[in-house]
Formats: structure tokens, C-alpha cells, sequence
């Protein structure tokens, strides 16, 4: 045991002596969170539209305005005519265009019903989905006030909470999914490189004839790395809170609980990859070209995993990271406690027992 | 060997990192055609004064000049004179013995026709045809070794420096090894060896010993022994040492 | 220059000798392109809702009858209690509770006007709006129905506007032509800028480096050796990318293919020179690759490919101005979807332009034959 607390205090030292190492580990994860925290956000904001007005009434204006001075959009100027439209987009910047019918104000008080077609440049489904519902929405704002002022019947008014996030803030979605990726991609890059390191200069074999044992080794090298994972975990968690005002509505400690077995999930995973390769290079493009896009796309970080289709939701068990977001999504913003989530806990453990014995299995299997 | 022409002049060479001096004020000349032999145990900046020569690194001050150039202003024109052999193998594990050897010989602007003409050449003396398409990861050491010094004079340039060629190998290739250093400097070629081996000392026509950053004595090994009245080179190591 | 085709030669066989790298570097990419693609969509459907009907009446029914029969909900269970339809929406099991307080139908008679509630899971923000804008819709058009059968189509109130909508340049909304270019273009940048960031720092590590460094070689020709395969690499697993996105999901190829290739092989010169720099940089695989990482993910999540650029913050839109992924992204877009012309991106492909000479020679500059 003394053999081995020198072993892990020596791997210690010899991570914390290199200065850049220690930089990228903790400032760039910080300095990622700050940026995405304010930049990764499905949000609409500042949407540049057009509106080819072919009746210039007061409704017309009235709807204008109202649809300009949401924070949505801004407003590029008025179109003449409908060719303008195509070279408008071309050029990338204007996502929509609104036209009303000649007439439209007359229309709708005479015959009660008027047109208004928007134009979306669609090359961008999602946004352009957002755009039509975003305004339908403000057009369809508008029109439930000129019905109520005039003393319209049998309204059924909705009444909207929105619960967990009243501001409906985009931090609360994409910092626990930061979280996730930083976590995952940090702790499993680093494992998998330093023991291939290892390994590729030969002063594995050193430590093999050693008196340790191969499980203390592997333990000895990760000891070090679970406790800097869990300082990042938890400036990560502090950064949320005071940076982006994500609450802790549960139990903090469950919180970091969680997080570690996270991190132990993502080591051993960093383990069982270097158990499989040979040199750092390719330890490397094994966890950047794995482990990066799944846990952005398959994790639910940006992409809600129910809208999927089937064969990906499936595909989307086998992503920790989806568990543990749905995890810290919970506890921080719902407030549960473990009843709610023992079950993404249970898989979480379950992968990090499979990740380990197979690690060991193949370590054994090496010696032989 | 031509007392005449110094091929490497070397005046007052200080090398400093940060506040550590690896090479005090060294003074030393090399002349053509010999076998000039950088003695001294680990760190004694033996590594860091070749590394300097051979422009891979750059020296803190001092005056040098090799294969007749000055080495401040005509670093890259001394690189097409000289052949280098680091500590640490340096052929590209990966690729077969002749594509190490074209790929050398390319980059210093052999013509085809000369690349292959010094490749059959030098893998018959070798005795290496057999393994001409083996990757080197498949080389025994020994044969590793003699490979990369015969890449380093593929060139046939006028001076060739050796880093340590020898550290790790069993004494009969070590044997095999200093006959091509001889064979190489027959040839015309300077070469310039550091070792921490002492009876390699003896192979050399002249040595320099170097300890904690200056140079203590330079000779030729008879000459050492006799002012040191030792029997051998490792006596007269043990002597200044003291 | 037959210098430089030594260097080549040399490279191109490290490359195509290691059997465990080809994979990764063909088909691996190409293998998620074609999986991760269908996993970029907001596109809402089966919103899970709980239904609180405290009225049990005529109105109320129909009303869930309605968002029962609507394509976007999911009727999942009904339940008197709001404290447990606020159980679903904690343990995730539902997304929307709609809660139908007594004597709705009652209010909706008598004062002409009765509220619902709607209580949204908005932990997501994004798709909660959505949730809302299709909630209000079916409500909406239920609202409508109602009056139509009590009062008659055309009464005093009942001014109604219709909003039809058209999405130009992909009118099924599919989100799988817009996110394969951008899927592609990471797997390209990533594979291209992590082979030649690792190559150099690699041959540093294992002192190969020194012996190229004992040459008379040129550092230009020395940073073209190290460029030069992988930017040939990247360009071909392009292509192949784009051929697969073709066959497999009928991509469209409105714009000149020449013209985005001649773009494509101005980003890769700067996306590469950025990872040879970083090498030349570095004094090992682990530094480089870090630092690979922060810049490649900070490039990747602010390049606009998932989630819209224009809805960042200045400061982020300003931060993009050294994003080559960001001007890459918009490009390939525009030039494969609208068929933009020259015209339209000649401001990104000066910028770019520009950008590869900064950083060739930045990389060039720092790379040091002697330390």
C-alpha cells in the first residue's frame, strides 16, 4: 500500500510539473463553458427579414411592427417585388420574407379573412422551422387582441407556465450538455494517451516487472486524473451557477456524486480504448473520432433525443454522456433526488464495471 | 590526417540554459581525415557541443567555424557537408530499409541513378540485400545502427558526427561498428564521435575529455597516457576525474 | 521540388502502411456521416402530454380529443391531480401538462372567455417554444371550431388571417441536406487537422525530426511535405463524402461544383497550416492534442453548423471572424443548397485567402531547425 501511495504521488507530481499541460487542463474547460454557455443556444435571435408589403395599411404596419420589435428579428428594409426574394437569400443574410396580399386590411374587415404568405429560406430546416413558428405565432398574437377589442365570443385563453425555466433561458440546456462533453472527452483522451504513452516508450514493461500489480498500476495512473476531472467537474458546476444562474435544486452532493461516476465512466472507457491500441496517435483518433460527435449529436446536448428516429434513439443507449445529462438536468434543475434517477445511475455503473473487466481481461490477456 | 586544414575550428564556444552552462568556453580543432574522439560521462556536455556543430542547436557565443564555413551565417550550407547519427535511432521505423535510404539520399539531392547505385553499394557492404524490403521495425539493433551511420554518409559528406553511435550494443556489432567508422574515414570522410566508453577511446586518433561543461585534456591516446602515466584510457579518466 | 516529392513519397507510405489508421481515416467518418445525420432535427413530434381535465365536460373532451388527433402530441395519461401530472414532467416522462380547471365550459358560456393551463418542461428553451407555438395552434383552431358552430362563420371577431408559408430551397424541411454538408465538413477538418497536428510532433517525439532538421532541406519544402498529403487526404474524403451524401440522400448540387472545390481547397490550407502550426508549437502528442481540442470543438460549436450563427452574440460573430469552419460552413451551404455564385462569397473566399498566408507563414516562421 505504501508502494502504492508513492506511485500515484509520483504520477502526480508528474503531471502538475508541466505548466501547459495544467493550463489546457483547467483553464481551456473553464474558458469552453464561458463561450458556449453565451453562443450554443437553438434560441431564435436577431433573424434578418424582409416584408414585401403589397397593401400598406394600418394593419399591415400594425403587424409589421409588432413582428420587428420582438427581439426575434431585425428588420432589412421593404421588398418591391417578388424577384428581389431569390437573390435576397442568395446572398445569405435575409432568412424570410413576409408578404401580405394587395388589399389585405380591406380583406379582413369586409370579408373577415386576409393572406400572408412568409417565405422562409428553408436550406436550414431547423431555423427555418423556428422562423415560420416564431412569427405565425406573433401574427396570431396579434390578431387574438383585434378580436378581444372587438368584443369577440367564447375565447379560450391559455394560460402558460414554463416550468423549471421561466426566462426560458438557453443555459440551462446546453451547460449540463457542455458539461458531458468536456467531461467525457478530457477524462477519456487523457487515460487513453498517457498509459499508450506508456506503452509506446516502453516504460509499461518497467512497470510490469515491478512489484505492483497490474490493476494498481492502471489504478495509480487514473487516481490522479479522477481527482482533476472532479476539480473540473466541479468549477464547471460553480461556473453554472454563479456565471449562468443555473440553480442546484437538489442535493449538491448527489450532484457531485453523479458527476464522479461520470468521470469514472469516462476513465475507464479512456482505459479500455488503450487497452485496444497501440501508439498515442492512434489512442487519439480513436476518442477524438468517437467519443466527439455521438456525445454532441446522440446525447441529447443539442438534439432532443425523442425526435429522432427510432434506429438512433436505439443507437443513443450505448452514449454515457446521454445519461448523465439527463442525470444533471434532474437534480440541478428539477430538483429530484435519486428516485428519479437510479435508473440512468444503474447504467452509468454498469458501464463503467463492463469498461473495467474488460480492461482487465485484455491486460491479462497481454501478459500471457 | 592533415595537421594543416582544421575542418572544425572552435574558439571560446559557451553555451548556456538559462542560468546552467552545459559548455564552458570550449577550444578545440579537428583536422581532416581523423578520428576525433568527445569523451566525458553523461552530462558532461558532450551531446549539447555536437548538437551545436551540427546546427541543431545554437550556441550562447563564441567563434566556430565547420568544413571550412562560418557557422553563424552559413548554417544550412555546412547542413550539405556533414552527415549526423543521434543517441536516439532516428530512421523512420515504418518504412523499408532502401525507402530510408531513398528518402535520405533524396533530400540531399542525389539523382536518381546515383540513389540507386549507392543504395546497392551500400546494402552489398552492409550485407543487408536480404532485408532490403523489410521494414527497420524488423531489424535487430545491431543492424539498425549500421544502417543509420551508413544513411548519415549516404551523401559522402566531410564530416560525419556521431552521437553516442554505440550505447546499447552487444560488443561484437560495436566491433563490426567502429570498422565502418574506420572504412568511413579511409574513405576521406572526418568523423566525429562522442562515447562514454573508454576503451572506444583508444580507436581514435585524437580525443578530447570533457567534464561538468569544459574540456580537461586533449591528445591523442598515447600522449594521454603517457601524461597521465596511466595503462589505459580509463585510468586516465579515473585521474582527471580526480 | 524533387526534394519535396521525396517528402511526399515518404509520407503518402507511413500513411497507407498502417492498417489500423486507414479505417479510421476512410471509413469511419463517412460510417457516422451517415448515421449522425439523422440526429441533427428539432422537428417536433410525439410531445407527451398529460391532460388535468378537472371539468369533465362536453367542451373539455373534445378539447383533448383534438391534441390527442394532432400530429405533434401524444395523449400519454390522464390524471386529477396537478402535483401528479408535475411528477411526469420531473422524471421525465412527459413534456407538457394541460390542465382544464371546473367550470371551464361554465366560464366559456357564461363570461365568453375561460382560461386553460399549459405547464411546459422548458429546460430546453428551444423546443419548448415550440411545444407552446403548436399548443397555441391546436388551441386556436379548436377556439375557432367552437365559435364557427355556435355563431356561424363570418360574425363580428372572427377576422381571420391565413398564413400559408413556403420553404424555398427545401420544401419537405429536410434537415438532413443542411446537416450532412456541415457533419461532413467536421469529420473532413478534424481528420485533416489531426493527422498533420500528431505527424510532426510525433516525428519530434521520436527524434526523426532531428535527422530531417540535419538536412539541408528548406523549411518551406519541409512545411509543403508536412501539408501537402493531408490536405490531398482531406479533399479526397471530401468528395467521397459529398458522393455518398449525393447517392444516399439525394444532396442537392445547386452551384458550381468547381467552385466549391476551389473554396474547399483554401479552407483545408488554413485548417491544416492551423494544426501544423499547433504542432510546431508543441513538444508533445499529449500538448497538441489539447490543444487541438479546445480549438477544434470552440471552432465546431461556434462555426453556426448546429445551432443558428446569426443568433450569437456580437462578440461571438465577432470571434468567428477567425472561425475558418464558420466560412467554410456558411459557403458550402450556400454554394450546395441556393447555388450561390462567386459573387455571393467572394468576401469569404478573400478572407480566407488571406487567412492561409497568415497562417503558412506563421507556421513556416515557427518552425525552428535549431532550438
Amino acid at each position: 500500500m505504501k508502494r502504492f501511495r508513492g506511485f500515484v504521488i509520483k504520477e502526480f507530481n508528474h503531471i502538475l510539473r508541466d505548466f501547459r499541460t495544467l493550463l489546457i487542463l483547467f483553464g481551456l474547460p473553464a474558458i469552453q463553458l464561458l463561450i458556449f454557455g453565451y453562443v450554443v443556444s437553438n434560441e431564435l435571435k436577431d433573424i434578418h427579414i424582409a416584408i414585401f408589403d403589397q397593401s400598406r395599411d394600418r394593419i399591415t404596419r400594425d403587424i409589421a411592427n409588432k413582428i420587428i420589435s420582438s427581439e426575434y428579428f431585425i428588420f432589412d428594409g421593404y421588398l418591391d417585388n417578388t424577384h428581389e426574394i431569390d437573390e435576397k437569400f442568395r446572398e445569405g443574410k435575409i432568412k424570410q420574407v413576409i408578404i401580405f396580399e394587395p388589399g389585405f386590411g380591406e380583406n379582413l374587415m369586409r370579408e373577415k379573412s386576409a393572406d400572408i404568405q412568409l417565405i422562409a429560406d428553408a436550406s436550414d430546416a431547423n431555423t427555418a422551422n423556428l422562423v415560420v413558428s416564431y412569427t405565425s405565432a406573433i401574427i396570431q398574437d396579434y390578431m387574438m387582441d383585434l378580436r378581444k377589442n372587438a368584443g369577440a365570443k367564447m375565447q379560450i385563453i391559455p394560460e402558460i407556465r414554463m416550468m423549471y425555466n421561466e426566462n426560458m433561458a438557453g443555459a440551462y440546456m446546453f451547460v449540463p450538455g457542455v458539461m458531458a462533453l468536456i467531461l467525457m472527452i478530457v477524462s477519456a483522451l487523457m487515460t487513453s494517451i498517457t498509459i499508450t504513452r506508456e506503452k509506446e516508450t516502453g516504460t509499461m514493461e518497467t512497470l510490469l516487472v515491478s512489484p505492483l500489480k497490474p490493476i494498481q498500476i492502471v489504478i495509480g495512473k487514473v487516481t490522479p486524473y479522477i481527482i482533476l476531472s472532479f476539480f473540473n467537474a466541479v468549477t464547471i458546476v460553480a461556473m453554472g451557477y454563479f456565471v449562468f444562474g443555473l440553480p442546484v435544486q437538489g442535493s449538491l452532493s448527489l450532484l457531485l456524486l453523479e458527476c464522479l461516476l461520470f468521470i469514472s465512466v469516462a476513465l475507464s472507457l479512456g482505459i479500455f480504448i488503450s487497452t485496444i491500441v497501440e501508439t498515442q496517435q492512434m489512442a487519439m483518433f480513436f476518442s477524438m473520432m468517437i467519443l466527439m460527435l455521438p456525445t454532441i449529436l446522440l446525447s441529447g446536448f443539442i438534439f432532443p433525443v425523442e425526435n429522432m428516429p427510432e434506429v438512433l434513439q436505439w443507437v443513443s443507449h450505448i452514449v454515457p454522456a446521454k445519461y448523465f445529462i439527463i442525470i444533471v438536468k434532474s437534480i440541478m434543475l428539477k430538483g429530484t433526488g435519486m428516485a428519479f434517477v437510479w435508473k440512468e445511475t444503474l447504467v452509468l455503473v454498469f458501464m463503467m464495471l463492463f469498461f473495467i473487466g474488460n480492461s482487465v481481461r485484455r491486460f491479462k490477456i497481454r501478459l500471457e | 590526417m592533415n595537421k594543416e586544414t582544421a575542418v572544425i575550428r572552435v574558439r571560446d564556444l559557451v553555451k548556456k540554459f538559462g542560468k546552467f552552462t552545459a559548455n564552458d568556453k570550449l577550444c578545440f580543432d579537428v583536422y581532416e581525415g581523423e578520428i576525433f574522439g568527445f569523451l566525458g560521462a553523461n552530462g558532461a556536455g558532450k551531446t549539447t557541443a555536437l548538437r551545436i556543430l551540427c546546427g541543431l542547436s545554437l550556441p550562447t557565443s563564441g567563434e566556430i567555424s565547420v568544413a571550412g564555413l562560418d557557422l553563424y551565417s552559413n548554417r544550412e550550407r555546412i547542413k550539405k557537408r556533414i552527415g549526423y547519427m543521434s543517441q536516439k535511432f532516428s530512421l523512420y521505423e515504418d518504412l523499408k530499409v532502401y525507402e530510408n535510404i531513398r528518402l535520405y539520399a533524396g533530400i540531399y539531392g542525389l539523382s536518381r541513378k546515383e540513389i540507386k547505385q549507392r543504395t546497392d553499394e551500400l546494402l552489398e557492404t552492409l550485407e543487408l540485400e536480404a532485408v532490403r524490403n523489410k521494414r527497420i521495425a524488423e531489424l535487430p539493433l545491431g543492424w539498425r545502427q549500421k544502417l543509420a551511420f551508413s544513411v548519415a554518409i549516404i551523401h559522402r559528406p566531410r564530416i560525419v558526427f556521431l552521437d553516442e553511435p554505440t550505447g546499447g550494443v552487444d560488443p561484437i556489432t560495436r566491433r563490426q561498428f567502429w570498422d565502418m567508422i574506420y572504412q568511413a574515414s579511409r574513405d576521406g570522410i572526418t568523423v566525429f564521435v562522442t562515447t562514454h566508453y573508454m576503451d572506444e577511446a583508444e580507436y581514435c586518433d585524437r580525443v578530447c575529455i570533457m567534464e561538468a561543461g569544459r574540456i580537461d585534456a586533449i591528445g591523442t591516446p598515447t600522449e594521454l597516457m603517457e601524461e597521465y602515466k596511466a595503462e589505459n584510457m580509463d585510468e586516465v579518466f579515473i585521474r582527471i576525474a580526480r | 521540388m524533387r526534394t519535396i516529392i521525396h517528402l511526399l513519397q515518404k509520407e503518402f507510405i507511413q500513411i497507407f502502411r498502417n492498417r489500423f489508421m486507414l479505417p479510421i481515416i476512410f471509413v469511419m467518418p463517412i460510417v457516422q456521416m451517415v448515421v449522425l445525420v439523422f440526429a441533427a432535427t428539432l422537428e417536433m413530434k410525439n410531445i407527451e402530454m398529460i391532460v388535468v381535465d378537472k371539468d369533465l365536460s362536453e367542451v373539455s373532451r373534445r378539447m383533448t380529443a383534438k391534441f390527442g388527433g394532432s400530429p405533434f402530441f401524444n395523449v400519454k395519461s390522464f390524471t386529477f391531480s396537478i402535483e401528479e401530472a408535475e411528477d411526469f414532467l420531473r422524471a421525465n416522462e412527459a413534456d407538457i401538462v394541460l390542465h382544464i380547471p371546473r367550470g371551464f365550459e361554465k366560464d366559456l358560456m357564461r363570461e365568453n372567455q375561460a382560461k386553460v393551463q399549459l405547464l411546459i418542461d422548458a429546460v430546453n428553451a428551444t423546443t419548448a417554444g415550440l411545444s407552446n407555438a403548436y399548443a397555441s395552434n391546436v388551441l386556436r383552431d379548436f377556439n375557432e371550431q367552437i365559435i364557427i358552430e355556435n355563431f356561424g362563420p363570418v360574425s363580428q371577431g372572427m377576422e381571420r388571417v391565413n398564413i400559408r408559408y413556403s420553404f424555398w430551397y427545401n420544401p419537405d424541411l429536410n434537415y438532413k441536406i443542411y446537416m450532412l454538408p456541415g457533419i461532413l465538413v467536421i469529420l473532413v477538418t478534424l481528420i485533416g487537422m489531426m493527422l498533420t497536428a500528431l505527424n510532426l510532433v510525433r516525428e519530434k517525439e521520436l527524434g526523426t525530426a532531428e535527422q530531417i532538421n540535419v538536412t539541408p532541406i528548406r523549411k518551406y519544402q519541409f512545411i509543403i511535405g508536412k501539408l501537402l498529403p493531408f490536405w490531398v487526404i482531406a479533399l479526397f474524403e471530401l468528395s467521397f463524402g459529398l458522393l455518398v451524401g449525393k447517392i444516399l440522400f439525394h444532396l442537392p448540387m445547386e452551384g458550381s461544383i468547381a467552385l466549391l472545390f476551389l473554396f474547399a481547397s483554401l479552407y483545408l490550407l488554413v485548417a491544416l497550416s492551423i494544426g501544423l502550426f499547433l504542432s510546431v508549437i508543441s513538444n508533445s502528442q499529449i500538448q497538441v492534442m489539447f490543444l487541438m481540442f479546445f480549438f477544434f470543438i470552440t471552432f465546431v460549436l461556434m462555426a453556426g453548423i448546429f445551432t443558428p450563427a446569426e443568433s450569437m452574440p456580437d462578440w461571438a460573430i465577432r470571434v468567428n471572424t477567425i472561425n475558418p469552419l464558420a466560412y467554410f460552413i456558411r459557403v458550402i451551404r450556400m454554394i450546395l443548397l441556393k447555388g450561390s455564385g462567386f459573387a455571393d462569397i467572394s468576401g469569404e473566399f478573400f478572407a480566407l485567402g488571406l487567412y492561409a498566408t497568415v497562417m503558412m507563414s506563421l507556421a513556416t516562421w515557427r518552425y525552428r531547425k535549431a532550438a
